[in-house]
């Protein structure tokens, strides 16, 4: 019978079109951080952000823990300021003494944020114990970066100009 | 006085021809877009998916795997200098995800079933087969164009997806197999590069869109074709470069506006 025959070999043809969108799916897309898991917002304000754009990742260590959200300039201050989205698996993690650096992978590659967790105090230790201050509804106390926070620490990216600059007027003054 | 009035009737002449000829066209889009949802079609339709789109497999196959593999030795010959042939991956996924997928498959399959669906529904023209389903009371819009409509915005897309994995698989056959790129490298790069909405989705919008403008250039050019066997040749060409030409300008805009600042 010829319209079974057309029948299978076009469910086929749909099979093959579903294989294709799947190898597309799971070997070739970016997986993960895809904007599917729940993430909070840090704020942090550099002096340059160099090269650095939204999705560039935020890593600890070399493992993703999250995505720049928005990159927009300090309307006064005239800084700018980065919105980064680590996911919640990372909440109550890091201190919020860590600090923020922008990084380049590689010679020429792309720019990314390295966040190298800081310390906590003993006595903030005791704190979250016995005053449980991260699992209230106000997170001010917290001593772990939370939702809405913003880092102070921060290492603007390497600009290579200034760089070159800073050794010329080096040598210029010996 | 008598050449200037010529001249301006001329120019009038042409003008309503065009305009009519649009009008037809959007007439005929009309028709064949609302048909769909009658479900005893659905046969007809799947049948006219096998022609359009399961017999345009092999050609889109074999040229996804040859457009990857070319890609693949072109970009590692260029990348090697900088020691960057770890970047071929994302080269090779990027370029085929959001241009040479949509546009040569949508190339191939323009010369490949929208010239065929001109030739068909011309012939069935010239043989006043058309007529005769009018004569029966059966709409040939309906009948006719709207399963062939369906099939092929339905098949393009599917026929893309499939484009581009075998040109990725190809890319890795030349760039891991052969050449020695680190198979590691080759798909982490790609997987922090590649993003599902910008690159995959945009280019399934793309070839949806191409899809449309095929099918309906080439029903609508065999639809309104003079039914002679020197009008079905012309319609088939018209048909092929119409649609070519439509492509190649509709890829800009929408590129511009998908990937645009």
């Amino acid at each position: 019978m010829t319209t079974r025959k057309t029948e299978t070999l076009v469910g086929l043809f749909v099979a093959l079109a579903i294989a294709a969108t799947m190898l597309l799916a799971l070997r070739v897309v970016n997986q993960g951080m895809a904007g599917n898991s729940e993430t909070f917002t840090v704020k942090a304000r550099f002096d340059n952000i160099g090269g650095l754009k939204p999705r560039s990742s935020v890593k600890v260590g070399g493992v993703v823990v999250g995505r720049v959200e928005r990159i927009y300039l300090h309307k006064t201050d005239l800084v700018p300021i980065v919105e980064l989205q680590i996911s919640t698996e990372y909440a109550n993690t890091f201190p919020d003494t860590s600090s923020l650096s922008i990084l380049t992978s590689g010679l020429l590659g792309e720019q990314f944020i390295g966040l190298l967790p800081g310390f906590i105090f003993p006595e903030d230790l005791v704190r979250i114990e016995e005053d449980k201050v991260c699992e209230t509804t106000s997170l001010n106390n917290c001593p772990y970066l939370t939702e809405g926070e913003e880092v102070f620490d921060t290492k603007s990216a390497l600009i290579l100009e200034d760089l070159i600059g800073q050794i010329l007027f080096k040598q210029g003054s010996e | 006085m008598n050449f200037l009035v010529n001249y301006f009737s001329g120019l009038g002449k042409s003008t309503l021809n065009r305009v009519n000829g649009v009008g037809a066209a959007s007439i005929m889009l009309y028709g064949a877009l609302f048909a769909f949802p009658q479900w005893k079609n659905i046969r007809l339709t799947i049948s006219q998916i096998y022609i359009v789109g399961v017999q345009s497999l092999l050609i889109v196959m074999v040229s996804g795997l040859f457009i990857g593999m070319v890609m693949a030795l072109q970009g590692y010959t260029i990348l090697v200098n900088y020691g960057a042939e770890g970047s071929l991956g994302p080269m090779v996924a990027l370029s085929i995800l959001r241009e040479l997928g949509p546009v040569v498959t949508a190339l191939l399959f323009a010369g490949r079933a929208g010239s065929a669906l001109t030739a068909e529904i011309g012939l069935m023209k010239a043989t006043e087969q058309l007529s005769s389903l009018e004569m029966m009371a059966i709409d040939p819009l309906r009948r006719v164009v709207s399963p062939r409509f369906w099939a092929g915005i339905i098949s393009l897309p599917m026929l893309t997806l499939i484009f581009s994995a075998i040109g990725i698989l190809g890319g890795h056959l030349v760039g891991v197999d052969w050449l020695g790129v680190d198979a590691g490298s080759y798909w982490s790069i790609m997987q922090a590069t590649v993003e599902w909405e910008k690159d995959v989705v945009n280019g399934i919008i793309k070839s949806a869109v191409f899809a449309l403008v095929i099918v309906w250039i080439a029903l609508y050019k065999g639809y309104s074709c003079i039914p002679t066997s020197e009008g079905i040749s012309q319609a088939t060409t018209q048909t092929v470069v119409y649609s070519s030409l439509a492509i190649l300008g509709l890829d800009f805009i929408l590129t511009a506006l998908m990937f645009g600042i």
